[in-house]
């Protein structure tokens, strides 16, 4: 017997009630059926961290991660990282202007996990951040402008991104 | 691929986990953090009828270690990765283990990934299986018959094979508390940070007063079939004062004990090479002698 399961859980600070298959995974969930496409899915097994958001704070692989283990928990993609008039944080700000994107299909696994490194750490070294990104992979800059990117946005001080209530 | 159509539930207590395992045998599978078996259903190397996830047993995910009354600390199965590297008692009390965490994948999947459900594994090039030869660690297990202990060199058996009969739950892993003075040792090598062991050693080593080794253990993983002691290695070092000399006999020796697996990723010669080195590396950390270079 496979039936649906029901579950709650809040994503970007709204709460949401849906029934699912258990296959159903979070990031097949958050993009299919709650349409944040900001999620991006690379390898789907673990390796790559574009499909990277937070759980209760803490990145996680959403390929990973069954949408019933978020049963009564806390989701975050990359949209709840900004904004909602669609300006720039300080750490997205960073990344346009090292060239820390070229496709992009990182990108948004790449902010979350820096957005938790400095959560935690608010003046990583270079070595610390480079610590935190080693499970997200970009094909594209060679990495050195996305650590750039990170390093000086927190250089900065204060709130690296506002996180939508 | 996307997982296979299967069951769910979310037990709350150990003793209906263990309810619907008896119910379901071989069919059912259990579910702690998901960051091997959720890939394995992707590729469809495994399809169960029902998963039964730990995740709402509270009792196996305790914040805290229990304290035994001989000292030691039983950490429940279910408890992260990140736990551990993150720990300040793990970090003073078991340092080992606090140091080998940033081997493990990376962030996202410590945040989700168990002691328990990498020891169940039993991936060859895992950490965790060797962390536990290491420190001499005991593996709790209960079925409906009750409750056992498995001593780490018996719990692994094979590849992805364990000592555990289909109807049992691993609860705990007891880690005996550290003599005050313990040196330790952990080496591994991969092809990129987070990646699987090409190969690794870990190991812990307690001097007397007069230098020699009274203990030893060096736990070898990522070389072979399955993680083991390198009991040859420290027989070469027990009752004697660590040197450079007897060090290198002994990861000759560690050498000489695995039978090197042979894939796409190393060849039986360079996991030859890499136990013989990190043996020696491993070692001298663990006596704080200078490494060779």
């Amino acid at each position: 017997m496979t039936g649906q399961r029901a579950i709650t859980l809040t994503v970007n600070g709204r709460l949401h009630l849906a029934e699912l298959e258990p296959r159903r995974t979070l990031a097949d969930f958050l993009r299919e059926q709650l349409d944040l496409t900001g999620t991006h899915l690379g390898c789907e097994h673990g390796a790559c961290g574009a499909c990277t958001v937070l759980l209760d704070g803490r990145p996680v692989c959403a390929c990973l991660t069954l949408a019933v283990q978020a049963d009564r928990r806390s989701v975050v993609t990359i949209e709840g990282l900004s904004p909602p008039d669609g300006s720039l944080t300080r750490l997205q700000e960073s990344f346009r202007r090292h060239h820390a994107l070229q496709c992009g299909f990182c990108t948004a696994g790449m902010i979350v996990t820096a957005h938790a490194l400095l959560s935690e750490n608010p003046r990583p070294s270079r070595e610390a951040i480079r610590d935190a990104i080693s499970g997200n992979l970009c094909r594209c800059t060679g990495y050195v402008p996305i650590v750039e990117a990170i390093y000086e946005a927190a250089q900065a001080g204060g709130p690296a991104v506002t996180t939508a209530k | 691929m996307k997982p296979p159509r299967f069951d769910y539930a979310a037990p709350e207590t150990v003793d209906d986990a263990l309810r619907l395992l008896a119910e379901h045998g071989e069919a059912a599978r259990l579910l702690a953090g998901g960051q091997s078996l959720i890939p394995a259903l992707r590729f469809r190397l495994s399809a169960p009828d029902l998963l039964i996830d730990l995740e709402r047993i509270e009792v196996l995910a305790a914040a805290e270690p229990r304290r035994l009354p001989d000292g030691a600390f039983a950490f429940g199965a279910m408890t992260r990765h990140r736990a551990f590297e993150r720990s300040p008692l793990v970090r003073e009390r078991l340092p080992l283990l606090c140091h080998a965490m940033h081997f493990v994948a990376h962030a996202q999947i410590r945040n989700r990934g168990t002691i328990g459900g990498s020891l169940c594994h039993a991936d060859p090039a895992a950490e965790w299986p060797a962390l536990c030869l290491a420190c001499d660690a005991d593996m709790v297990a209960r079925s409906s018959g009750g409750t056992r202990r498995i001593r780490a060199q018996d719990f692994v058996c094979g590849p992805f094979m364990t000592a555990l009969n289909p109807e049992e739950i691993l609860l705990e892993v007891v880690f005996p508390a550290w003599p005050a003075r313990r040196g330790w040792g952990f080496r591994e090598v991969s092809r990129r940070r987070g990646d699987f062991a090409l190969a690794g050693v870990a190991c812990i080593v307690d001097l007397d007063q007069d230098g020699r080794c009274e203990n030893i253990r060096i736990a070898i993983f990522g070389a072979g079939e399955t993680s083991m002691l390198a009991t040859a290695a420290a027989d070469a070092l027990r009752g004697r004062v660590p040197s450079k000399q007897n060090i290198r006999e002994a990861a000759r020796a560690a050498r000489a004990g695995i039978v090197p697996s042979s894939d796409h990723h190393a060849s039986p010669e360079y996991r030859s090479d890499l136990v013989e080195a990190l043996t020696t590396r491993a070692l001298c950390q663990a006596v704080s002698l200078p490494e060779p270079s």
